[in-house]
């Protein structure tokens, strides 16, 4: 049976969800109950990485540390991972830091058009010992050619493997057939792809990008992501056992996991609500919907508007200050009318 | 006695889109005299664009100004934070002025709107980093107008169009210095920096977006010292604006900036070149003064 690599972003793409709450006694239980079910890899952290607590893209409860160290007590076979993104963190502040607390897998990430960010990050986890990947976030905005040649550029740094990241829920299933292919068919390492539900494509494309080639996967449980949520590990686990891929982890058990996870720390499952459904069409990145909610509701103009503006504009992940801009204008445009 | 406006002689090192922007800007100055301008490769395009302006050039780096000592009192390092570590101790021998626009953090930082005159009495002074330009004469207009600033976070995004290779291999250190630069001239607990890089087309203007937090965020207070603070800036960067008004938002104060370039080298959209490479004329220019009243 082809073996698929799961990774397990619950406890860092799930922050988002909870306006980065999540409380180390939460990560402790749900790291207890992905290590019982064979999880591979467990990422943790602030939805934006390491070092990205921020007025920018909201405050975490506990520190990059203390959600780390909660998290390795519990993982034995389970790999601890991280996400970086250079720009939010550094080597000095944040990376060495989290390796010293117990990091088995760094993932080093960048907006898709700009991996030469990562060389340094992917150079030093690797020095490190540590398992690297190259992230591409936001892959929908540029074409294959151009995410051939940045996870090229991944590849020769030194990343194990390359995973293209939908952070806006963007694609559908052809886009994930013709970008991953491209990739899987130029790059020696392994491929992955990370999906978000916007949508409702998470699984259907997750199971394309597989049936294109790529062999890691990225899943929550209950798509406790960012947005409209991600692609639902345990949904994800089921369909690929019963294509007949190989994931090594134990069905019952994800399911339990996924039980704990809602009883825990999942205050409302992800669904798509209609703000997501326009973040997915105007390309703007999961992670924005809840401050343009927020301030949509301040200035009083339709955060509908708010992300065709964003979309137009081609912002990228971590630009959430834009919202302000962006609303005031419309409100000016509004009140001239 | 003669009637030509006396220059000092200056020599820009780094040939990339900071050095090459910082020498048009140069050579529009009634007080510098750019020498020699220094590359690596004599087939860059900041070498082509300096032929073309008629400047002297050299591809041997350092090693140009070690040679020819006498070519320059004052040198621009626009190479890369862990070049500038070597230049520097080359340089003081020489006992060269030395203004530096990589983010080493090594120099004693200036910001022309902040600090300008103290800085004269320092022979290495550091321009911070563009975000630094951008945020910190807001920052210090924080520290004045607030008692025991607790956290204050400068978020950047620039065109990936006008961020080169050594601008991109210093993310870390361009974190950290502006960083420590807020802290210094704003007196907060904490900083925080943040940079983006936006490859969109047309290219996008250099943004920055300062976030305060602070016991009783009291914003009529801080408007008219912001207003006072951003004219300032634009006395030598010209496309400074304000674009966003201190606003309180979800308990944060917000302040938001624009930098449109003069398009000297790089089209206006980077302003990020502009706003640190203005910024060094401004302390140049200062240093010229100094100097040649000093010689009379």
């Amino acid at each position: 049976m082809p073996k698929i690599l799961i990774s397990d972003s619950t406890l860092r793409d799930g922050s988002h969800a909870v306006g980065h709450q999540l409380n180390s006694h939460q990560v402790a239980v749900y790291a207890a109950a992905a290590e019982a079910a064979g999880i591979p890899i467990v990422e943790v952290g602030h939805g934006n990485g390491l070092g990205a607590s921020s007025l920018q893209l909201g405050e975490s409860l506990i520190s990059d540390n203390e959600m780390l160290i909660s998290a390795r007590k519990h993982l034995t076979n389970s790999k601890l991972g991280i996400l970086i993104i250079p720009g939010f963190a550094t080597i000095n502040k944040d990376l060495s830091r989290a390796i010293e607390a117990g990091v088995d897998v760094v993932r080093v990430a960048s907006h898709c058009t700009e991996a030469d960010i990562t060389e340094r990050h992917i150079t030093y986890a690797r020095q490190k010992g540590k398992e690297v990947y190259g992230v591409l976030m936001m892959s929908h905005m540029a074409p294959k050619e151009m995410l051939v040649d940045e996870a090229l550029k991944m590849e020769l740094y030194g990343a194990e493997g390359v995973i293209l990241m939908d952070s806006a829920g963007a694609y559908l299933p052809s886009d994930v057939t013709e970008k991953v292919s491209a990739l899987v068919n130029k790059l020696r390492i392994p491929i992955g792809f990370h999906a978000h539900n916007n949508l409702g494509m998470a699984v259907a494309n997750s199971i394309a990008a597989v049936e294109a080639g790529a062999t890691i996967l990225d899943g929550t449980v209950r798509g406790f992501g960012a947005g409209a949520g991600n692609a639902q590990l345990e949904v994800l686990v089921a369909v690929l056992e019963k294509m007949g891929y190989s994931t090594g982890i134990d069905l019952y058990k994800i399911l339990d996991a996924a039980d704990i996870a809602e009883k825990e720390m999942i205050k409302v499952i992800p669904s798509i609500k209609s703000e997501s459904i326009v973040s997915g069409l105007s390309g703007v990145f999961s992670g924005f919907l809840k401050p343009v909610n927020r301030i949509a509701q301040k200035y009083g103009v339709d955060p509908r508007d708010i992300f065709f503006e964003l979309g137009r504009r081609q912002v990228v992940a971590g630009q959430e200050d834009l919202i302000i801009e962006v609303a005031q204008e419309l409100s000016h445009r509004r009140d001239i009318k | 006695m003669s009637t030509i406006p006396k220059k000092i002689k200056v020599a820009i090192l780094g040939s990339g889109n900071i050095g090459t922007d910082l020498l048009v800007k140069t050579l529009r100055s009634p007080l510098l005299d750019c020498t020699l301008f220094i590359g690596r490769n004599l087939t860059s395009r900041g070498i082509a664009k300096a032929v073309s302006l008629g400047v002297k050039v050299s591809d041997l780096s350092i090693d140009a100004i070690v040679r020819k000592p006498d070519c320059c009192d004052l040198v621009f390092d626009a190479t890369s934070a862990l070049s500038h570590v070597k230049h520097v101790q080359i340089l003081e021998k020489l006992g060269k002025i030395v203004i530096d626009l990589t983010p080493s953090n090594i120099g004693k930082m200036c910001i022309p709107a902040v600090n300008l005159k103290e800085c004269l009495n320092h022979r290495n002074v550091s321009m911070v980093t563009c975000g630094g330009q951008a945020s910190i004469p807001l920052a210090y207009v924080i520290g004045q107008t607030y008692n025991n600033v607790d956290y204050i976070e400068v978020v950047s995004s620039i065109s990936s169009r006008s961020a080169g290779p050594a601008t991109r291999v210093n993310l870390d250190e361009y974190i950290e210095t502006t960083e420590k630069g807020i802290k210094d001239f704003s007196g907060c607990k904490r900083a925080k920096t943040i940079l983006n890089l936006n490859p969109a087309i047309p290219y996008v203007d250099m943004q920055t977006t300062v976030f305060v937090k602070v016991e009783r965020p009291d914003v009529e207070k801080l408007k008219p010292a912001i207003d006072k603070m951003v004219n300032k800036v634009q006395q030598y960067v010209p496309g400074y604006q304000l674009i966003v008004p201190p606003t309180i938002e979800n308990d944060r104060i917000v302040v938001m900036v624009k930098v449109r370039g003069r398009g000297d080298y790089l089209p206006p959209y980077a302003g990020n070149l502009d706003i640190i490479n203005c910024a060094a004329i401004a302390m140049a220019e200062e240093y010229a003064k100094y100097l040649l009243k000093k010689g009379e």
